[in-house]
């Protein structure tokens, strides 16, 4: 926690008051304005902001790393007291990778694909250090030891693609920890990974922190990440600072309609839209050109907005000693908002749990994919055949109207099942039964009566839509495919669906260039409910988009499933976001589902080792919110050759203590399915009775 | 909500639809924004305009003979001079880019609009863009074959190659439009694949599989028109390269037959009379397929780097 009575001395980088600005072609544009902040040592400022909103660049300027057109025009930036804005090209590029280190998104970016680790570790420190090459391996094996790398000699003399995303990201880390630097930015360095890897380097960041005493600075659009890690926030919003504060505060007490808004639109781990409605934040971010200088940046965003928030840019109120808000309501803002509280929903006749007949049934569902070989043998078709087990004995049922969630981690097996049950990808083996039609099929040799009840929508809103097509047409084409209207009307029922989706007629016209990321995504959701079918298929539907967007499109697909009746299948990586949006949650390991039943069951003790392990995983934007911290040791087995028995008793964590002889039965025998009293599946040997006694993953601290 | 708001908003006039001259000038405004691109379409716009209207630029035919002025120097009378046979040389540089760039003689008296360089590069466009999409997004054994046999194609050098296919057709114009399409056909079959297999990864190509679509329909309706961008500029230089093929097989005898007035064929008379104090006759066809052809290379040159700056 922020400690205020700290001497000042310890400061160690001060941003005060920076503007930087980018040539283009138009002219000057704003891109960071009026920031404000400082570091101490053994801290974390947390930098919180959606996309686009000047995160990166902050962190680029203190390094200047702005590129030619940028350029730091107002203010001044001092690391341990000296001034950096300004210096020279050389004396900066003695401080980076030396005093000041960076962390960035994507690992694979940041090692060099062609150089061994331990060669790319030991520069860091001969190209700083006056120390010899042998003297650097040794401090590199040493400090990769203390990233908790496993094995770590082997990894020395690998290069970077042979070691996972999580265990690259621990040699970055550890090669920007090398030079025990006073300042280390990370830039989103747990965005690319999965949740329960991503939980594991949090840990070791908030290790490393206070064993390396450097003053850390973490960008990340992620409100959970930044609560688990962070001491002190600063929320950015469109270039300005708006907010900034102690964790507790920002959490508590956020003053900033902006800091509030985001806040209001993730849904918390355990929240279910039976409960709760999320709160989108109106409107986008503005691109740097298009932001107003006369008025709040935030104005036209804003719930709260009055005459006067357009009549000047406000400056920062003061709430308490370390806490400012860009709001001229800064004071009485909590106030106004206690009036608009969170909107609950009626429990509506679709909800109300009722047996219901099955839409759709899997059944051992297996789909492989042939993995080529190069050896001769295989040219001459003798070899042994290998196959990645990519789903494998699946048994699921969707019931009408109801909303199956998928999780599981990047490689379990999510895409590949509904890639199976759409056609896309032919299923080895099983049964699949929709609307009591044998659906294995591909896609090309099913019904057109088929096809249509069955639509996707996709993950990546800028590759949905064909960029060369109008909205309008892109829409019209399914309607015209499945001849859902008559050929006279089809121009009305996309205008239907236009709206059906909260977007104007306008839109009719315009090329998926000219419509933002969200906007995308609703079109892309319009054309899948063309054909009025009766399972919507989403991959991932809003894990590419800013949260405040996000919650609209979560709003709007449940809203279309209240109006248009569909069932659906929604997969993630969110596990908050798949209990929000579902009836029912499927959990995947390795091609696999280990457990199954009811979204608030799955919630709850007894949990599956795998799943416990997940909920710990997930960040919960709350700082008050206690997890039980569990790890995965090791990595996710291959597909092509997973363990036998019970495929995650290599990682598990449960079965050495739950079960008798440390679980050896594990790797033997395939585990069977318990069904517990609230009408959920696990599948484990240890019984459920054991799995019960186990304490809920979140529970709310006392505070 | 916003997106309430946005709902219960009045509905407003459809938008215009962009209209055929608002297209024409998005495209000449990238056109505009290249100091190259406005030198190589100055250039081209130059050939095209005189050889459209021909006739308006000369007061001779290119076949017009003037047995007292044979192998004149540039003139009152004759611009750029005359030939051997006293024939205006910029009436036949005109008329012979006509037949480069405007319009083709299927028989002596049947011509059809569309230069030879142009139906060469249309027809290798359409055969090589079908066999690059049916490669690239089949794969396997399908894409195996196709590009195999290509890549035989490719391996003969192209002079030998243009040389056996006029030899075996003998010369003529249609016969020039088959050679021009056989060796243009495996660059291009190569490039749209290439685009092919990257697009076909998109998700817009996943839902138009999961709306059943036939593969014909997502080859030519889904993926084609988002690899146009690079296949236009490839077939700029394409044009530039069969201008230049044209010139050296009129040169070597295998063009379009005489009287019709070909750049090359006129280099290659020409030619004779560089020594005896003559250089116009093979001197203004060589600058003109020269001009032509650099012409285009700068126009595709300027619009490539300012479609890769947009991107």
């Amino acid at each position: 926690m922020h400690n205020s009575s700290a001497s000042t001395n310890n400061i160690v980088l001060e941003v005060d008051n920076v503007q930087i600005n980018y040539e283009t072609r138009k002219g000057d544009v704003e891109a960071i304005q009026g920031v404000s902040f400082k570091v101490r040592q053994a801290e974390t400022v947390g930098l919180v902001g959606e996309s686009g909103c000047g995160k990166s660049t902050i962190a680029f300027g203190i390094v200047n790393f702005l590129g030619p057109n940028g350029k730091i025009v107002e203010g001044s930036i001092r690391f341990q007291g000296d001034e950096l804005v300004g210096r020279s090209e050389e004396e900066l590029k003695k401080l980076r990778g030396d005093r000041i280190s960076m962390v960035f998104q994507d690992p694979m970016q940041a090692l060099n694909p062609s150089v061994r680790l331990g060669e790319q570790l030991a520069e860091v420190l001969t190209c700083h250090r006056n120390i010899s090459q042998e003297e650097a391996w040794e401090k590199s094996i040493q400090m990769l030891k203390r990233v908790n790398m496993p094995d770590v000699e082997n990894v020395m003399v690998r290069y970077p693609h042979q070691i996972s995303g999580g265990q690259q990201q621990r040699v970055v880390i550890a090669m920007a920890m090398l030079n025990n630097p006073a300042l280390i930015l990370m830039d989103e360095p747990t965005t690319a990974l999965d949740v329960t890897v991503e939980a594991a380097v949090l840990d070791l960041l908030e290790e490393l922190k206070n064993d390396f005493n450097a003053a850390n600075i973490f960008i990340t659009h992620n409100l959970g990440v930044v609560a688990r890690v962070s001491d002190y926030h600063c929320v950015m919003y469109a270039g300005q600072m708006v907010e900034s504060g102690p964790l507790a505060e920002i959490f508590h007490d956020p003053r900033h309609p902006y800091t509030m808004g985001l806040l209001a639109c993730v849904p918390r781990l355990g929240d279910s839209k039976l409960e709760s409605l999320l709160q989108p934040i109106r409107g986008r971010v503005p691109p740097p050109a298009e932001r107003s200088k006369t008025e709040c940046i935030f104005a036209p965003r804003c719930e709260y907005v009055t005459e006067d928030c357009r009549k000047a840019r406000p400056g920062f109120t003061q709430i308490s000693s370390e806490h400012l808000a860009r709001c001229i309501y800064a004071t009485e803002i909590q106030d106004r908002a206690r009036t608009r509280k969170r909107k609950k929903v009626e429990e509506t006749q679709a909800q109300v749990d009722a047996p219901r007949e099955d839409l759709l049934s899997f059944d051992h569902l297996k789909v492989y994919y042939p993995q080529e070989s190069n050896s001769v043998v295989s040219l001459f078709g003798m070899g042994e055949k290998k196959f990645v087990k990519a789903v494998d004995d699946v048994s699921v049922r969707v019931a009408k109207g109801r909303t199956l969630g998928i999780v599981g981690e990047s490689g379990c097996g999510k895409s590949s099942l509904v890639k199976g049950l759409i056609g896309l990808e032919p299923v080895t083996d099983g049964d699949v039964q929709f609307m009591g039609i044998d659906t294995t099929k591909p896609v090309t040799e099913r019904d057109t009566n088929l096809i249509k009840e069955m639509q996707m929508v996709f993950q990546n809103p800028d590759s949905t839509l064909n960029p060369s097509y109008t909205v309008g047409s892109q829409i019209a084409r399914p309607i015209r495919r499945f001849k859902t209207a008559p050929r006279n009307q089809v121009k009305d029922e996309v205008i239907k669906l236009l709206k059906a989706v909260r977007l104007p007629p306008t839109f009719y016209e315009r090329l998926p260039r000219q419509l933002s990321g969200g906007e995308k995504q609703r079109v892309g959701i319009a054309r899948a409910l063309a054909s009025r079918p009766d399972l919507i298929i989403c991959d991932e539907p809003v894990s590419a988009l800013d949260v405040s967007v996000q919650a609209a499109v979560i709003n709007l697909l449940l809203e279309i499933q209240q109006v248009f009746g569909s069932s659906m299948i929604f997969i993630a990586h969110d596990l908050s976001v798949v209990r929000f949006f579902s009836d029912d949650i499927a959990v995947m390991y390795l091609g696999q589902i280990v457990e199954v039943g009811p979204a608030d069951a799955i919630y709850d003790p007894p949990y599956h080792p795998y799943t416990e392990a997940l909920l710990s995983a997930v960040p919960i934007p709350d700082p008050d919110v206690a997890q039980k911290e569990i790890r995965l040791s090791g990595n996710v087995p291959s597909a092509l050759d997973p363990p036998s028995g019970c495929r995650f008793h290599t990682r598990c964590p449960r079965r050495q203590d739950m079960l008798p002889d440390k679980g050896k039965i594990c790797e033997t025998e395939t585990p069977p399915w318990h069904t517990s009293e609230k009408g959920h599946r696990i599948l484990c040997h240890i019984p459920l009775e054991e799995l019960a006694k186990v304490e809920p993953v979140v529970h709310a601290r006392e505070v | 909500m916003a997106t309430a708001d946005q709902a219960t908003a009045p509905i407003k006039v459809e938008e215009v639809k962009p209209g055929i001259f608002r297209r024409i000038w998005a495209g000449l405004s990238i056109i505009f924004a290249s100091k190259i691109a406005v030198v190589g379409f100055a250039i081209v716009l130059f050939w095209v305009i005189v050889a459209i209207f021909a006739p308006l630029f000369t007061p001779y035919t290119p076949l017009e003979q003037d047995w007292k002025a044979p192998n004149q120097g540039p003139s009152k009378a004759h611009i750029l001079g005359t030939d051997e046979l006293g024939r205006d040389l910029w009436s036949r540089l005109i008329y012979g880019a006509r037949v480069v760039l405007v319009l083709m003689p299927i028989t002596e008296n049947f011509w059809i609009p569309g230069g030879t360089a142009i139906w060469g590069v249309i027809v290798a466009l359409i055969i090589g863009a079908t066999l690059g999409l049916m490669g690239g997004y089949y794969g396997g054994w399908i894409d195996e074959i196709i590009m195999r046999l290509l890549d035989a194609m490719m391996a003969v050098p192209i002079i030998l190659l243009y040389m056996i296919i006029m030899a075996a057709l003998g010369a003529s114009a249609v016969n020039v439009v088959i050679a021009i399409t056989i060796v243009g056909t495996p660059g291009i079959a190569r490039l749209v694949r290439s685009l092919t297999l990257d697009i076909r990864t998109r998700e817009y190509i996943r839902a138009a599989e999961t709306r059943g679509e036939n593969p014909w329909h997502i080859m030519f309706f889904e993926i084609l028109p988002n690899a146009r961008g690079p296949i236009i500029i490839d077939a700029m230089l394409r044009v530039g390269y069969a201008i230049f093929a044209m010139g050296t097989l009129g040169f070597l005898g295998l063009g379009i037959p005489p009287p019709s007035p070909d750049w090359g064929s006129m280099v290659a008379k020409g030619r004779e009379f560089i020594l005896t104090g003559s250089p116009y006759a093979a001197l203004w066809p060589s600058v003109a397929i020269a001009s032509l052809v650099v012409g285009l290379n700068l126009l595709a040159d300027g619009l490539r780097e300012e479609s890769m700056r947009y991107q």
